[in-house]
């Protein structure tokens, strides 16, 4: 009992970790650019099946494919940010909701055009493939692994933010866009570093899930944005910490729902979704930060 | 437009279905009621999101309520009464918009969209995990369309033929509704709370229940096109109630034209044709939808009766 208990918030807490660094981006871009990007799974997406063609066609480490994959994003991610997405700001939220769901459906089929729709089977990455024993049960090295990197990233955008002159700058365009350009920030060349620093954690997300789950979809996208935005709106949006506790929150309550209440798989995780928003639309965890 | 030339395009579109009906084959039978299914979902849709300026992504949900609604009864209760079923589905599905929508009109904007997900996802778990119920991953399927009994004498639907009478009967009541909906006071408090709700609430009108009442219409016509689409396709699954589903009249709106009586229908042909002709040359129609899309939010937002209409008074002018 004891042994399944600790095994299951283990396996929660490695998948909110992968949770954590797509409702990272998502939320540090509604934070600044006041956009929900529904094309944020499509980065993590992309993220994952670059590194993987890295791996496997040009023979190169798993490492330098996580670190290539993700700046081929980052182009991506700039190019829809700079040609597209500026000429909504202004418009109407359908408009821009709606802009971001097409390039759902673009990158999607693009993807499903250039990989095919099958799925495909993914390598183990050397030094962290075996598994170790944890109360009793084999519990993979890689998932350890990732269970240190989410931390790590959600430490390094903290002091990023709150320490560094760029962080002082992003967070003064998203508390008062018009004062910031008064002061001489450019603005419109923030929101696009923005945007596109939000792709490349999502991005990077994709390329360290390429180990952990084994089989490339084109559906993984789709699966892992709705995770997100629970996330972010349980963590309020907009907020960075209680994006990370709603990450760790979702990842064992999915974990726990699948081991114990199979019967309530997803309805478990959009119910809270439903009651957080009408009860504290500003987020469960909200008022930690700004 | 004047009246007289409204009344003059009404009825020749009315001919047309009519003769589309009488005299074409199977296969353009089947592609029209399905351009009449997704208009009367996409116009009952545009209650809420050109008139009254919220956008749903809950309303696959049900879209699938009306069609789970009319299987159900026709499995359980009696197969030879399909129009008892469909009133069913259209029941279940306001009852449910009800209740979603007395929860979700509490919020506007991006909060109002991010409740319909939840909801209509919650709804999409259930029918995916309540197997017994609902055949979970496979949906139910063999669903026949029995003879609608009026007392002495029956009227067979089976055929394509016979049901596509039913579905232009649904769409042609429908169309009626909605314009008269629009015509009305309540339509008109439904355009004033899109573009000033402040104003409208100081006039002393209760917006939130304005809000819901447009919700449970809406939710009323997306349950009606579910029944019809069962008893078309004979089966459903629950990836009808899926969020993305709930894209479908948000597209087919937008291409037609927003704040338009004729936008949805005219988006709706559009789009079923479109997808029919691309399918045939490429599996890949949703890049081509995806690119559409953005066309159409970049350039074109006025959809095709927006522009076209726009274009038509500077002309005379």
């Amino acid at each position: 009992m004891l042994e399944s208990l600790v095994h299951v918030s283990l396996t929660g807490i490695s998948a909110g970790m992968f949770i954590w660094l797509v409702a990272s981006g998502l939320t540090l871009i509604f934070g600044v650019l006041r956009v929900l990007n529904f094309a944020h799974g499509s980065f993590y997406m992309l993220g994952a099946y670059l590194c993987y063609t890295c791996l496997r066609y040009m023979g190169v480490d798993f490492w330098l494919g996580v670190i290539i994959g993700p700046l081929i994003v980052c182009v991506v991610g700039y190019a829809m940010e700079r040609y597209l997405l500026r000429q909504v700001y202004d418009l109407e939220l359908p408009y821009q909701l709606l802009l971001t769901f097409a390039m759902v459906l673009i990158f999607d089929e693009l993807v499903k055009m250039i990989w095919g729709a099958g799925s495909i089977g993914s390598p183990t990455v050397p030094g962290l493939s075996g598994s170790i024993q944890i109360a009793g049960r084999n519990f993979p090295v890689y998932n350890i692994f990732i269970m240190v990197v989410g931390p790590l990233v959600a430490i390094g955008l903290w002091a990023f933010l709150e320490k560094s002159w760029w962080g002082r700058l992003i967070r003064a365009a998203a508390a008062d866009r018009e004062m910031a350009a008064a002061i001489g920030v450019r603005v419109p060349a923030l929101y696009t570093a923005v945007f596109v620093f939000g792709a490349w954690l999502s991005a990077v997300g994709g390329a360290l899930a390429v180990p952990y789950v084994g089989l490339l979809t084109t559906g993984m996208g789709e699966a892992v944005i709705i995770n997100a935005f629970v996330v972010v709106v349980i963590g309020g949006l907009g907020s960075l910490q209680g994006a990370f506790l709603g990450a760790l929150f979702i990842g064992l309550l999915n974990s726990f729902g699948t081991r114990y209440i199979p019967a309530l798989d997803m309805f478990l995780t959009f119910i809270l979704m439903g009651v957080v928003l009408l009860w504290r639309p500003q987020g469960f965890f909200a008022g930690v930060d700004r | 437009m004047s009246r007289y030339s409204k009344y003059v395009i009404a009825a020749a579109v009315l001919a047309i279905l009519l003769g589309i009906g009488l005299f074409s084959s199977r296969f353009i039978l089947y592609l029209t009621m399905r351009v009449m299914i997704l208009s009367i979902f996409a116009m009952g849709y545009n209650i809420l999101f050109g008139r009254t300026g919220l956008l749903s992504f809950g309303h696959a949900a049900f879209f699938a309520t009306g069609a789970y609604g009319a299987a159900l009864w026709s499995m359980h209760v009696s197969s030879s009464h399909p129009l008892l079923g469909i009133l069913t589905g259209i029941v279940a599905a306001a009852f449910l918009a009800l209740i979603i929508g007395f929860f979700c009109v509490r919020h506007t904007e991006i909060y109002f969209s991010m409740l319909t997900l939840a909801f209509g996802m919650m709804v999409f778990s259930l029918m995916w995990n309540l197997r017994d119920i609902t055949g979970g991953d496979d949906g139910l399927s063999g669903i026949v369309r029995g003879s609608i009994s009026l007392g002495f004498f029956k009227i067979p639907i089976m055929k394509d033929s016979q049901f596509y009478f039913l579905v232009l009967f649904f769409f042609a009541l429908s169309s009626l509704i909605i314009y008269r909906i629009y015509q009305s006071p309540f339509g008109l408090v439904l355009a004033g709370i899109r573009e000033n709700h402040i104003r409208t609430e100081f006039a002393g009108l209760g917006v939130r229940r304005y809000r819901l009442a447009a919700f449970v219409v809406s939710g009323a016509f997306a349950g009606l096109a579910g029944a019809l689409s069962l008893l078309l396709q004979s089966n459903v699954t629950p990836f009808s109630a899926h969020w993305s589903h709930s894209a479908d009249p948000v597209l087919v709106s937008l291409m037609g034209g927003l704040q338009t009586f004729s936008g949805p229908f005219v988006g709706s042909i559009l789009f079923v044709v479109l997808r029919e002709f691309i399918e045939r040359f490429t599996h890949n129609w949703m890049l081509w939808f995806g690119l559409i899309l953005l066309g159409i939010i970049l350039g074109f937002r006025g959809g095709i009766v927006g522009s076209t209409s726009q274009f038509l008074k500077r002309f005379s002018r």
